[in-house]
């Protein structure tokens, strides 16, 4: 199977070598792709000189145009499998192998590696446990199957999953969308528990102050997103 | 009633005034038009919204029937900043449709750069399904302009 790892990094100069390191320890056979989302650093430079492929964004797209490129790339390039990976070194590679299991399997389409399906001590502040508590209820709720996790990043897809999103992705903070998205048409997903860690170098883009924007911002794009027609996932010819 | 009506009637000076001004903006959108400064389709909005406050300026006694039709017994031209306000709304609101379907392609086309610049350094050959994929992309940003095609 062929497998791409989708690596979306966004000034990560200093972390995205480990990430690359340990996504190959994982799995030499690992094809990696870093999206540089418009890096003002070596992001780039950095990844190709350790041979993985480069999408370089000509400027900041965010989150979700980054990472949808990268499911372009997987799709274009006829990747059967993709897993997500951040680029800050949050996501630790050594877990792939519990988001990848079901998806192998044939038991889903989608993945999610979720910090708190499994009870894992992870650690955040209060409102952010809230808001995440509130997103997962939401969700829940929307997509009648209970998850634990919407805002993880961390997933493994197989083409069906890498097509719809290769069609159509949420812009600013995909995942818990893409989450809804997924079950409306009709994908399979699951969480499986995985631990996380703490960034070891610069900051994460979502900072307290900005916390209710998000909700607010999230929940109006699910309430109209229930609206909207589904768009089928690319086809193979 | 009637009589309070045509006492609080439209003051000539400013049904002339206001002839005046809306007149200058359909010249002033008409000339950009002309000079290619402003597309046809981001026009006609304007131009509605000129010829309206036109017709309503220069015709008083059309101005204060509407005024009365709306219950607004004080100062008809009153009508006049109201319609002024709604085609303002309106334009602001096709504008933000239009701004989100650029910044949509515009994301759309960065990607397709990044992608193509590097299909060219790895110089890799014909991705297996581009044709698949090139045929069917454009299927959600159709459905955007599904949403809003009225105000086009």
């Amino acid at each position: 199977m062929r497998t791409l790892a989708i690596v979306p990094a966004y000034n990560e100069a200093l972390n995205i070598g480990r990430v690359i390191d340990e996504l190959r320890a994982f799995d030499p056979s690992l094809e990696i792709v870093v999206i540089s989302d418009g890096s003002s650093d070596r992001t780039a430079e950095v990844a190709a000189e350790l041979g993985t492929h480069v999408l370089k964004l000509p400027f900041n797209i965010g989150i979700g145009g980054a990472v949808q490129t990268g499911f372009r790339y997987a799709w274009e390039n006829g990747y059967e499998l993709a897993v997500r990976c951040d680029g800050d070194g949050q996501h630790d590679p050594a877990e792939l192998g519990k988001v990848l299991a079901p998806v192998l399997a044939g038991d889903v389409d989608i993945c999610v590696g979720s910090r708190f399906a499994g009870g894992d001590g992870y650690r955040s502040s209060a409102t952010r446990r809230v808001g995440i508590r509130l997103l997962a209820a939401v969700v829940s709720v929307i997509s009648r199957q209970r998850v634990t996790d919407t805002t993880s990043g961390f997933q493994a897809l197989n083409r069906r999953a890498i097509g719809l999103f290769a069609a159509d992705y949420p812009h600013d903070y995909p995942e818990v969308e893409g989450m809804v998205m997924t079950m409306r048409h009709g994908l399979r997903l699951s969480e499986v528990p995985v631990a996380m860690r703490e960034r070891e170098f610069g900051s994460s883009s979502i900072t307290a102050l900005r916390s209710i924007y998000y909700m607010v911002k999230v929940l109006t794009a699910l309430f109209v997103g229930l609206f909207r027609r589904p768009v089928g996932p690319l086809e193979d010819a | 009633m009637t009589l309070t009506v045509l006492a609080s009637g439209t003051p000539l000076k400013v049904s002339l005034a206001a002839t005046f001004a809306s007149l200058l903006l359909v010249i002033v959108v008409f000339e950009l038009i002309r000079s290619r400064r402003l597309q046809e389709r981001y026009a006609l909005l304007w131009l509605l919204t000129g010829t309206v406050l036109v017709v309503l300026s220069a015709w008083r006694g059309g101005l204060n029937t509407i005024a009365a039709w709306l219950g607004v017994r004080g100062y008809p031209p009153a009508v006049l900043f109201a319609v002024g306000l709604l085609f303002v709304i309106l334009v602001l609101l096709h504008y933000s449709t239009v701004i989100s379907r650029l910044s949509e392609q515009n994301l759309t086309l960065a990607q397709r750069v990044a992608l193509l610049e590097t299909r060219i350094n790895e110089r890799l050959p014909a991705p297996v399904s581009a044709q698949a994929g090139s045929d069917q992309q454009p299927a959600p940003a159709t459905d955007e302009e599904r949403a809003a095609p009225a105000l086009r």
